[in-house]
């Protein structure tokens, strides 16, 4: 395989959705080439970091804001 | 009548993967009318949607609206969830129409979303360095999430937004394609330019200055 080939199946070989047979003849490109060994590593870091990342805290005024908003809404609603 | 009880929900950490297993049995509990189960959902994923709408908007007051429009969609359209799928994935789907319809009004020029896009006829990268172990661990995690926020920001819109669906909130391709009105096809595509736009981003802060 060349490396344009490897990296157009990327995306599947990261989410292991490929065959077995493409996803070995990719492993034995990437047991050879070692720019599409990093290029492959740093990708999948790059999802696990965004994956992994917590969300910051609300705002205390947005989080008042919503609290307000629901509660006036929850009133209609059961009224 | 009593008025119902919304305490303010403290932030609760919530490993991003992770649903937790109780959420079927709040849902029900709220659509049988417990009011403290849906505040339960809202403080569980308040800060996730915040998020979500935020990096599709680009715009802090949108996201807001669109976060509470969402909470607020969800709780009035709760017997029509069917339990087919996760309710956070049901809740996500609103939460992105809320932020797209911002985001249409506030940049009426934007691409379509369901427009062909030019994903890039050579995607092979040319900056190629090695980022060593752990390399987010270099990193304050306000600091992190600051450069996890500018990178993405980058991002076009729809490349952005397949993103934001598929890699951060773990939608399905499938339920990405749906949400979006999208092939599964187009959305593979959008994935992977996104995917290499970000990692090729991410080499400012995480390389090494060289591929040894």
């Amino acid at each position: 395989m060349k490396c344009k080939e490897i990296i157009s199946e990327l995306a599947d070989y990261l989410d292991e959705a490929l065959d077995p047979i493409l996803r070995a003849s990719i492993e034995e490109h990437l047991g050879k080439c070692k720019d599409c060994r990093i290029v492959v590593d740093t990708t999948k870091q790059t999802i696990e970091i965004f994956c992994n990342s917590e969300p910051a805290p609300l705002p205390q005024t947005t989080r008042q804001r919503l609290h307000e908003a629901l509660v006036k809404r929850l009133r209609r609603v059961r009224a | 009548m009593n008025s119902p009880k919304l305490n303010p929900v403290q932030p609760r950490l919530l490993p991003s993967q992770v649903v937790k297993d109780d959420e079927p049995v709040l849902v029900a509990a709220a659509r049988a009318g417990d009011v403290s189960a849906f505040e339960t959902l809202v403080g569980r994923y308040e800060r996730k949607i915040f998020r979500l709408t935020q990096n599709i908007t680009q715009n802090r007051e949108d996201a807001e609206d669109a976060m509470q429009e969402a909470f607020l969609k969800a709780y009035e359209h709760l017997q029509d969830f069917q339990g087919n799928s996760r309710f956070y994935t049901w809740l996500v789907r609103i939460a992105v129409n809320q932020a797209l319809m911002k985001l249409r009004k506030r940049r009426p020029n934007i691409v379509s979303l369901d427009e062909e896009l030019d994903t890039g006829e050579d995607m092979v990268p040319r900056d190629v360095q090695d980022w060593g172990p752990s390399p987010a661990d270099r990193y304050a995690q306000t600091e992190l999430a600051g450069i996890l926020s500018k990178v993405i920001a980058e991002l076009d819109p729809p490349f952005r937004i397949v993103f934001q669906l598929r890699d951060i909130e773990e939608l399905s391709t499938e339920e990405t394609a749906e949400a979006l009105g999208l092939s599964v096809p187009a959305v593979k595509s959008r994935l992977l330019r996104a995917r290499l736009k970000l990692r090729q981003r991410l080499n400012q802060y995480f390389g090494r200055g060289g591929n040894s």
